[in-house]
């Protein structure tokens, strides 16, 4: 009963996108008020069906509903509450389901928050995120419905994926699609605006905060998903250059790209154009990063819900949007003039080098995970573009970026000079130096490169938030009183550029890394990074849908005990699969890690240690970020919109009501 | 203040000096960094060079994995399979938690000199929900053992015995 009519207001909700679409594209052609205000209405109750829909997902696997196929197969019923949640979306039908319902979050979230915004523009917004999402439900209700029954239905479940039975999987999918999502307003505004003919600085700060929120999305969900494979793979790798995790970080690279233009668009209304391409390619390109990876496309060492038999409607329905999106833009982009003037030298050239920048990673990135599916379909071989490609050709073009990244919040905009900037930053630079003096001097001379760029951002950062407050210039206190009253957007980018340091403090300290990999017997120990690892003990455990064996692994150093560490190896006994379940402790700055990959006849484990200077810095870095986003965020004139140049510019436009 | 075509001008020769780095930069690593994927059909009929990295996939065949100690770190060999032909594997290290007979898996390292065994210094077992690396489908349904038109892959330890051609046999002879 509960599938069924979860079916139906799927189906519901599909009509009520269509609905949107129509009154929200053609709508204020009409020019009447009320067609106009259905727009939002229609946004919020397609969001509310499409939340029943899943709601009754989520009870069909609560309740272990094993007509629905979606849940026979990637549920069972020894699995824990808590995954036979999380596995609603732990699959593919199930996870298409959670996309569109976040596709129509982000519409009634303009629709309701959007107050600001003149109502045909809203309209029109709402209208192509209507479109994008009535096209979403068509392929989810024809072609993967997550509502398909079975009869007669099993007895008991498939059960999940082992590797999927993580708390991981809770948090990293609705995050990561929330980001990846969220771009679709940037995307809806860009459409509608191109629509419309008119990009200006209004338009900037509308677009601004809504990429912000996907930014921020993106940014977290990326750092949990680099988490998760660095605990549970159980080699002690935080990033692959895995093309599920590439299609991840190209959207990632053009939003962080956009997110810098539109404060040009806003402030100077200057690259109206470039930002206007950005937010379709980042949508775009988050289209890609959710969909070519399940039509097959790309090979992947990690889990997700692949479905390659669904490729072509799903790469008609790309090429609809995307291919849509950038032909409007070929006709429509000339009537978007330029009108901000600037010198290269300044903070609006500094912006765009980061943008070209970004864009060019992106471009080297694209080029390396498309290349192999290309020579696949192009010359019928098989080849694989590996690690060492993205090391070599994409941590060069970071290089620039870490550089001007602590020199470009010094300059002016409009015009400044590159000697007064670099004069406020000779501090950075000086422990720069320090930093890469000393690892140069043992020889590391990629950790020494990297930690010396962190460095420099890091403090870069701290500078840019220090002029700002005039520290010690002007007494303490005066300082501090200050720090209140500086914007929050300068805040919250200071911030985010601070954590992008971090980010690269612990990926230059990853090459610092030592392991090992050994048989020990009970009692047996290992030397490695200054650390005495010994065996204890090997015992049986078990938990709720498997059993284990957990070794016990006392970590001493000069003697003295550091930690204990349990690394277990667990074999699900309904898939018959085994796993590695990492110990791993972290004092904030260093990790050990130890894995238990298995046992010998004689009973000896295979142990692989790890110790990761720095390694906790990756993530702390990336959600810093995210809480740079989230201070810039709540800046005043966000929160506030900019009502003032509204209602000047409402009598002036012909389409507003 | 500049005029906007000197402003251009300098946008054009940031981006073109940017855009040709990156080329140079991936052409380079393009060159390294490549690899190709063989089934041990292909690998018996193209003999790559010793020292070549490539990665070779297929299924593990069944009564293969013999696992031991070298220095005291674990090594494991196995052989690869995909129904056509076989290729004995030597792997130090860990493995990964999915591998087990008659698992779809994908190797990468070097042929050891003597065209005998695969070195191999990365093993991945797919952690998705179907237990079938993609090229290791394409050389299965190459050799004539599976077509995904007719449902799932058979359940490889039903099949894997079925004495293929080794790569000693082919050596030798």
């Amino acid at each position: 009963m509960i599938p069924a009519l979860g079916h139906f207001v799927l189906a519901l909700a599909l009509a009520i996108a269509a609905a949107q679409a129509v009154i929200g594209l053609f709508g204020p052609m009409l020019r009447d008020r009320l067609v106009l205000r259905a727009a939002p209405a229609l946004a919020i109750s397609q969001f509310i069906m499409l939340g029943l829909a899943f709601a009754a997902l989520v009870w069909s696997g609560v309740v272990s509903d094993f007509t629905v196929r979606n849940v026979a197969e990637f549920s069972s019923s020894t699995t824990p509450l808590f995954y036979r949640i999380t596995g609603t979306w732990g699959n593919h039908d199930g996870s298409m389901l959670l996309w569109c319902l976040i596709l129509s979050l982000c519409g009634a979230t303009v629709g309701v928050f959007g107050n600001n915004i003149p109502t045909s523009l809203r309209a029109r917004v709402l209208g192509v995120l209507g479109l994008v999402s009535g096209g979403f439900l068509l392929f989810t209700l024809a072609v993967s419905d997550p509502f398909r029954r079975i009869w007669p239905p099993p007895l008991h479940g498939a059960g999940v994926n082992p590797i999927l039975q993580d708390p991981g999987l809770a948090v990293h999918p609705p995050i990561l699609y929330t980001g990846y999502v969220g771009f679709s307003i940037a995307f809806a505004f860009a459409v509608a605006a191109l629509i419309e003919g008119r990009v200006d600085a209004a338009w900037g700060r509308w677009v601004r905060p809504w990429t912000l929120v996907s930014w921020i999305f993106l940014t977290c969900g990326i750092c949990f998903g680099s988490l998760w494979s660095y605990y549970t793979l159980g080699w002690g790798g935080f990033w692959f250059w895995d093309p599920v995790e590439n299609v991840a970080l190209l959207p990632w690279l053009t939003g962080t790209a956009l997110l810098h233009s539109a404060i040009v668009v806003e402030k100077r209304e200057a690259l109206k154009t470039w930002s206007v391409l950005l937010a379709i390619a980042t949508f775009s390109l988050s289209l890609c990063g959710t969909f070519l990876v399940r039509s097959g496309l790309l090979n992947s060492v990690h889990a997700f819900a692949a479905s390659p038999n669904q490729g072509l409607f799903i790469l008609v329905l790309l090429a609809l949007t995307i291919g849509g999106s950038l032909l409007l833009f070929a006709i429509r982009a000339p009537v978007l003039a330029a009108t901000g003037m600037f010198a290269p030298v300044s903070r609006e050239g500094a912006l765009i080098l980061n943008n070209v920048f970004l864009c060019i990673i992106a471009a080297v990135v694209f080029t390396g995970t498309m290349y192999p599916p290309f020579v696949d379909l192009a010359f019928g071989m098989q080849i694989s573009v590996g690690a060492p490609f993205y090391d070599q050709a994409v941590l060069p073009m970071v290089a620039p970026l870490i550089l001007a990244m602590a020199v470009g919040p010094m300059l002016p905009w409009k015009r400044g000079a590159i000697g007064p900037a670099l004069v406020k930053v000779w501090y950075a630079a000086v422990a720069a130096l320090i930093v890469f003096a000393y690892y140069a001097f043992q020889r590391h001379f990629i950790a020494a490169l990297g930690l010396a760029g962190a460095v420099w951002v890091m403090i870069g950062a701290l500078i840019d938030i220090g002029e700002r407050v005039r520290l010690f210039r002007v007494p303490l206190g005066q300082s501090f009183a200050r720090l209140g009253t500086i914007p929050r957007a300068s805040v919250g980018a200071a911030l985010g550029h601070f954590g992008f340091g971090v980010v690269v403090l612990g990926i230059a300290g990853m090459t610092l890394r030592v392991h090992d990999v050994t048989v020990l017997h009970p009692g047996q120990s290992v030397a490695l990074g200054g650390f005495n690892w010994k065996l204890d003990s090997i015992v049986p455990a078990t938990g709720p849908n498997y059993t284990a064996r957990k070794a016990t692994i006392t970590v001493t150093r000069h003697g003295k005990l550091v930690m204990v560490l349990k690394p277990e190896r667990r074999y699900f006994t309904a898939q018959k699969v085994k796993t590695v379940a990492a110990a791993i402790r972290t004092n904030g700055v260093r990790n050990m890690f130890a894995t238990f990959a298995g046992e010998d006849n004689s009973g000896g484990g295979e142990f692989r240690f790890n110790v990761h200077p720095f390694a906790p810095e990756i993530w702390l870095g990336g959600f810093i970020m995210a809480l740079g986003g989230a201070i810039s965020l709540s800046d005043r004139r966000f929160r506030i919109g900019a009502p003032a140049r509204v209602k000047l510019r409402k009598p002036a436009g012909s389409a507003t009501v | 203040m500049m005029s906007r075509k000197t402003r251009r001008l300098w946008l054009v020769v940031a981006c073109g000096a940017g855009v040709s780095c990156a080329t140079a930069l991936m052409l380079v690593a393009f060159r390294s960094s490549l690899s190709f994927f063989l089934s041990p059909q292909e690998v018996i009929a193209k003999h790559p060079a010793p020292g070549m990295v490539f990665r070779l996939g297929g299924v593990v065949q069944a009564n293969t994995v013999v696992m031991g100690t070298r220095d005291s770190r674990p090594y494991t060999t196995f052989r690869i399979t995909d129904g056509q032909a076989s290729i004995p594997v030597v792997f130090t290290g860990v493995l990964p938690g999915l591998f087990r007979q008659g698992q779809g898996v994908v190797t990468v390292g070097t042929m050891a000199k003597g065209d005998r065994e695969f070195m191999a210094d990365t093993v991945l077992a797919k952690h998705g929900a179907s237990y079938m690396p993609a090229p290791v489908e394409q050389a299965l349904r190459k050799a004539g053992k599976w077509n995904p038109k007719f449902g799932p892959a058979p359940n490889a330890a039903t099949w894997d015995d079925k004495s293929p051609r080794t790569i000693e046999a082919d050596n030798n002879g």
